[in-house]
């Protein structure tokens, strides 16, 4: 029994997290696998839209990382394999948008809100500077007066000791 | 002042998502687009049958199906390729995506052979050349051997009727 214990305490201490990629597909060179495991990070897997090749099980994920390990034995260069994958199935398949004309408006449409953003509370400030009067509410007429000083001494009474009576005057 | 900006931004976010939520993300465009069809060379799906290559998409428009026995949708679309290979307007060929021989040839077998010429593609590697990503995808391929469309997904009978009939009947004249 403690044998046992100790056994799957050892088996918890070594487990290593499940990867997609498979020990067939591994590179035997380290630093070659090392190339691969990065650019495949970096590349969408079409099938599963939101997940890199690296982390996704569906088979044409698997031949996209055995595709990017032949190019780069074959000696490829890191722009050469992902160029080699634009080619075929555009700038999707890249998780990183590349910065092209197309794309502007992804890059920048989070710099441009915030802009508009401090523009609109520039304005309104400075209005507000120039015009205090217009910016803060109308004060309130005699008549809604009374009805708030009603509504509030009606509430305040059973709880408070002292009641809000001085306002009614 | 204030409405008119309330009004103006509501309008830029339903056209955002009129835009965003009408489109189906998992339809992606051919990157192979106007380009001519990637070189391929593939074996017969049967003995003794020619296989299919580049070479074979050139001098008339044709149509390349990718297609597997396993693949549900291909079922679905089947009989409108039969009816596009009967109506004879236009050549089909088949490339069999990560399949195995003996189960391809059993789903054409069942279903009907609507392809002039099948590619047998177990691996999938002329898939990748082709940006396949899944199937069934459908390419119309014009004279001059470059790709001018790509449906991906079942061809169904509006997008026939509508976009790729027309689309043929523009390349062929």
């Amino acid at each position: 029994m403690r044998a046992l214990r100790l056994a799957v305490a050892l088996a918890a201490l070594f487990a290593l997290p499940v990867l997609a990629v498979e020990p067939d597909e591994v590179l035997k060179d380290p630093v070659l696998e090392g190339r691969a495991r990065e650019l495949s990070k970096e590349l969408r897997c079409l099938v599963c839209q939101n997940q890199s090749i690296d982390d996704s099980a569906a088979p044409l994920a698997k031949d996209l990382r055995i595709v990017v390990r032949e190019r780069l034995t074959a000696g490829d260069s890191n722009a050469q394999v992902i160029d080699y994958l634009t080619k075929r199935y555009g700038a999707f398949v890249l998780l990183k948008p590349p910065m092209t004309p197309a794309t502007y408006l992804l890059w920048f449409g989070p710099v441009l809100i915030l802009v508009a953003g401090a523009i609109g509370l520039f304005v309104m400030a400075r209005r507000r500077a120039q015009n205090p009067v217009a910016a803060s509410p109308a004060p309130l007429s005699d008549d809604e007066q009374r009805r708030l000083a009603a509504l509030l001494g009606d509430e305040a009474a059973p709880v408070a000791a002292k009641p809000n009576k001085g306002r009614r005057a | 002042m204030l409405p008119a900006l309330v009004v103006a931004v509501f309008a830029i976010i339903v056209v955002f998502f009129g835009f965003g939520l009408t489109q189906d993300p998992r339809k992606l465009p051919s990157a192979l687009l106007d380009q001519p069809v990637p070189s391929f060379d593939l074996p017969p799906l049967k003995d003794g049958e020619a296989g299919f290559k580049t070479a074979d998409l050139k001098g008339q428009v044709q149509l390349v199906n990718v297609f597997a026995s396993w693949c549900v949708p291909c079922r679905v679309e089947h009989p409108l390729l039969m009816r596009l290979a009967k109506e004879g307007k236009v050549q089909v060929h088949g490339i069999a995506w990560k399949d195995t021989r003996p189960n391809a040839s059993a789903f054409l077998d069942e279903l009907g052979n609507p392809y002039k010429k099948i590619g047998f593609d177990g691996t999938g590697r002329a898939g990748i050349d082709w940006g396949v990503y899944g199937v069934p995808e459908t390419y119309v391929i014009d004279r001059d051997g470059r790709i001018r469309y790509k449906v991906v997904g079942p061809i169904m009978p509006q997008e026939l009727n509508e976009r790729l009939l027309p689309l043929i009947e523009k390349l062929q004249k």
